[in-house]
């Protein structure tokens, strides 16, 4: 028996999307084969990474991160810049956490007067993240979407209960949409399905099929990732071939395992590191993440995996 | 790969004679396709069906044992690409490296802390499964001292690594009883090296010089040639771009292809890509866990890798068709007491891991109530009509809760308040609480509570 390498057909091709402006624009997915494997399909576009910033001082974020930023995270828009300029990722994601009706509520002016202060202080591009309140984000994203106009955002998330809002302001704004779904394959292709009988373009939309941190549900997202990805590769399903997000950090920090910081690195920091990898070895095309260490493990991989 | 009935009836006799208490060979041959006989109840089948029904019946990837008894590791027989096709069924072994040029101080501290790492998750104890001995000296009695500190340090399955022979025959003199694995046969060594794993009982690890999978499956298949299949691959992938695409190559060739001399449990080196960086050697470890490596060697196994690579594998690996639970008990939450509030749940370990940490972040003491569902989630449970009013009676009236608080208060999850209604008329004292809908809102919701 003599070895011949066993190859897969692809039939289908990831979209390729663009975000952001001029020289710092950033494009996303278009691959045409499963992870890692270049020898039988293209992957134009390494797996990008945006770092996430929030509206208001995160009172609930653990140590290790708080301890990494200090007082900048007082100062939506110095924070901003200090993680373009120090940790450089390839986005940045605001999350809007301050309009929760349980936190601080902040209306919508409020709201689109952060994203015009960070939009201003960047030139990466940039995600607007409500805080998942599906009322509330319905309430601001139009505001929100306008104080970036033009910037090519990406906006998030939608909803099946608000994906016509979400995606109006899209439309109107000229930004991408991230949809949200329930970690459920069928659940996410609905959405995207609904969202293009819109009329909003396939071209613009990422899917976000919820991520689960390490150790508490992460099985569910990598398998949920591995089975759209061979559904858009291998059986050419138009309404699963958008690119993949994962919302790492949020999650990855929140479990019982990252608050531990007795170790010589904090337990989050590989908590997050190791979620993100997860998620990239099933499909993952773009993660949002906290910890610049975590983001560092995550480059070095990736620029071992893709960059000869 | 597995034959089907009619395949396998063209092998028989074919004289329908009844020996094999059944009818005819045909209605045998499609038992034993459904694996529900054994073609030994024949007694008048040839040599030649025996050998192609044997091999065709012998899984895809070799099951592979390492060490004896109690520390026993099984790597190997995996059917799937994906793990929701089935599920990965032998979880990876993660091996922590020694070598012999290490101080014997430095070699005791490594043991002592291998010792002391024990970490329960989800009822399962976890630990660095294997010992790596390397003769990195390349001198005989150093690396025989070595293996004879970690065996008298520390009970774990062994893999031993050697270039010289001589040093292998002598470590294995007092240590081949425990059938550790050995390292590594090559082009060149490989008929000494397969006489000596075979004269020991060990299994062997392949690495072709040359290099790449050609090179290495003409290999495995000069040894098998020799009557040895107990045979673990190290791919030795010049990158590690090379390394995850051959893992797959050789995991797919095994499984799609039923390419024989590729049909084995691979071993990975994390450290061969990490330059020294060993948070990078622990992200590196964590695509072989996702990706198809069988056991995973590393330098640096701190607790702070090692308990996210425990419990990525925990993920990989559980049943993707049954999900991982939880005991039905009373988890006691902080310093709960007779008046902490009492919350209930369902036994799916991720309900319960989500709702119990946003209970513990609250910092307001409470008892827990988990139900056994079956480890279904809160509505998929009600759902299947597995979290009812009758359920939730039974576990308060059974569970010892009612002597433990002096209040009759019960949370219910937000998503199945509908069943408030039906618990509080079959528990009369009891007044039923609807909490929120997310374990997100737990904080604020037990805040209030307890205000
Ligand atoms: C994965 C899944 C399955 C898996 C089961 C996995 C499992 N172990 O449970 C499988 C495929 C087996 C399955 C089967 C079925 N499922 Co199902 N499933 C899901 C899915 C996608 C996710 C469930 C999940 O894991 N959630 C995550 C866990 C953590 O959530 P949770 O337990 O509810 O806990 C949360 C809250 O309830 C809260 N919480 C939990 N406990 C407590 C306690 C207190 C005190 C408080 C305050 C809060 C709280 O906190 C948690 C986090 O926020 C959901 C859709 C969805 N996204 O919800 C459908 C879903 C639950 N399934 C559904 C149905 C109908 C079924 C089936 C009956 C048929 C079907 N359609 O497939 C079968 C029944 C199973 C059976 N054995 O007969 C429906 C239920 C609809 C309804 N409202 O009645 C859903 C909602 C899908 C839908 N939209 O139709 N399912
Ligand atoms: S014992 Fe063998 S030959 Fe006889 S009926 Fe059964 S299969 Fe056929």
């Amino acid at each position: 028996m003599s070895f011949t390498i066993p190859k897969e057909i692809y039939s289908g091709k990831i979209k390729e999307m663009s975000v952001g402006n001029g020289d710092k624009s950033v494009k996303v997915g278009g691959e045409s084969t499963f992870p890692f494997l270049t020898f039988e399909g293209e992957i134009p576009n390494i797996p990008r990474i945006a770092v996430e910033i929030t509206d208001v001082y995160p009172e609930d974020w653990a140590d290790p991160l708080k301890s990494v930023y200090g007082d900048i995270m007082k100062d939506v828009s110095g924070w901003a810049k200090y993680v373009e300029e120090k940790i450089k990722p390839d986005m940045l994601a605001l999350r809007l956490i301050g309009t929760h009706p349980d936190r601080q509520n902040r209306s919508a002016i409020e709201a689109a007067d952060t994203v015009k202060k960070v939009v201003d202080a960047i030139n990466i591009p940039l995600i607007i993240l409500g805080s998942n309140h599906v009322e509330k984000d319905t309430e601001i994203i139009q505001k929100c979407a306008e104080a970036a106009k033009g910037k090519s955002a990406i906006i998030g998330k939608a909803q099946e209960a608000n994906y016509k809002t979400f995606a109006a302001a899209a439309t109107s704004c000229g930004h991408s949409i991230i949809a949200l779904s329930d970690l459920d394959i069928n659940l996410a292709k609905q959405l995207n399905i609904l969202l293009t009988q819109s009329g909003f373009p396939a071209e613009k939309i990422f899917m976000d099929t919820m991520s689960s941190a390490l150790g508490y549900g992460m099985e569910y997202t990598f398998s949920v990732i591995e089975r759209i990805k061979i559904a858009a590769l291998m059986q050419n399903d138009t309404m699963m071939q958008m690119p993949i997000v994962n919302d790492v950090g949020i999650e990855a920090w929140k479990v019982k395992e990252s608050k531990d910081t007795t170790t010589e690195v904090p337990m989050g920091v590989m908590w997050e590191a190791i979620t993100s990898m997860s998620f990239l070895s099933a499909g993952g095309d773009m993660l949002i993440m906290r910890h610049p260490e975590a983001v560092n493990i995550i480059r070095k991989t990736v620029n071992k995996l893709y960059i000869k | 790969m597995a034959l089907s009935g009619i395949q396998i009836f063209k092998y028989l006799p074919k004289t329908n004679c009844g020996k094999c208490k059944f009818p005819t060979c045909l209605a045998f041959a499609m038992k034993l396709a459904a694996k529900q006989a054994s073609l030994d109840d024949c007694p008048d089948a040839s040599n030649e069906a025996k050998e192609i029904l044997g091999a065709a019946s012998e899984p895809p990837i070799r099951l592979i044992k390492i060490g004896t008894g109690e520390d026993l590791y099984k790597v190997g027989e995996e059917a799937v690409m994906f793990r929701h096709e089935k599920t990965f069924y032998n979880p990876c072994g993660f091996s922590r490296m020694i070598k012999d040029t290490d101080s014997t101080d430095n070699i005791k501290l490594i043991i002592s802390n291998l010792n002391d790492f024990v970490y329960e998750r989800v009822g399962q104890h976890l630990k660095v499964d294997i010992i790596y001995i390397k003769n990195e000296s390349g001198d005989k009695d150093k690396f025989v001292n070595t293996v004879k500190l970690v065996q008298a340090g520390i009970k774990r399955p062994l893999i031993l690594d050697s270039s010289n022979i001589d040093n292998l025959k002598a470590a294995l003199d007092i240590c081949a009883d425990k059938k550790p694995l050995i390292y590594a046969a090559n082009e060149d060594n490989y008929e000494t090296m397969t006489a000596l794993a075979k004269e020991k009982g060990c299994s062997l690890v392949v690495t072709s010089i040359q290099g790449g999978l050609e090179a290495l499956s003409v290999l495995t298949e000069k040894i098998t040639g020799l009557g040895f299949k107990d045979i673990v691959l190290d791919p030795a992938s010049k990158s590690l771009s090379s390394l995850v695409q051959e893992l797959t190559q050789i995991r797919r060739a095994a499984i799609k292809k039923s390419f024989k001399p590729l049909g084995f449990p691979v071993i990975i080196f994390s450290g061969r890509y990490s330059d020294g960086d060993r948070l990078l050697e622990a992200n590196i470890s964590a695509i072989g866990v996702s990706k198809y490596a069988s056991i995973i060697v590393m330098n640096d196994t701190s607790r702070e890798i090692m308990i996210p690579l425990f419990a990525m594998r925990q993920n990989i690996y559980t049943d993707p068709q049954k999900p991982m639970q939880v005991e039905e008990k009373i988890y006691k939450i902080g310093e709960a007491n007779e008046d902490s509030p009492v919350l209930i749940t369902t036994n799916f370990s991720l309900t319960y891991f989500i709702v119990a940490g946003e209970v513990e972040n609250s910092k307001v003491p409470s008892w827990l109530v988990v139900a056994n569902v079956e480890g279904l989630s809160v509505l998929t449970a009600w759902a299947a009509g597995k979290f009812t009013p009758e359920k939730i009676t039974k576990l308060v009236k059974e569970s010892g809760i009612e002597s433990m608080v002096k209040h009759r208060k019960l949370i219910i999850p937000g998503y199945v308040a509908v069943l408030s209604g039906g618990i509080e008329s079959k528990l009369p004292d009891w007044k039923i609480q609807v909490g929120p809908r997310e374990a997100s809102g737990i904080i604020n919701f037990l805040k209030n509570y307890a205000a």
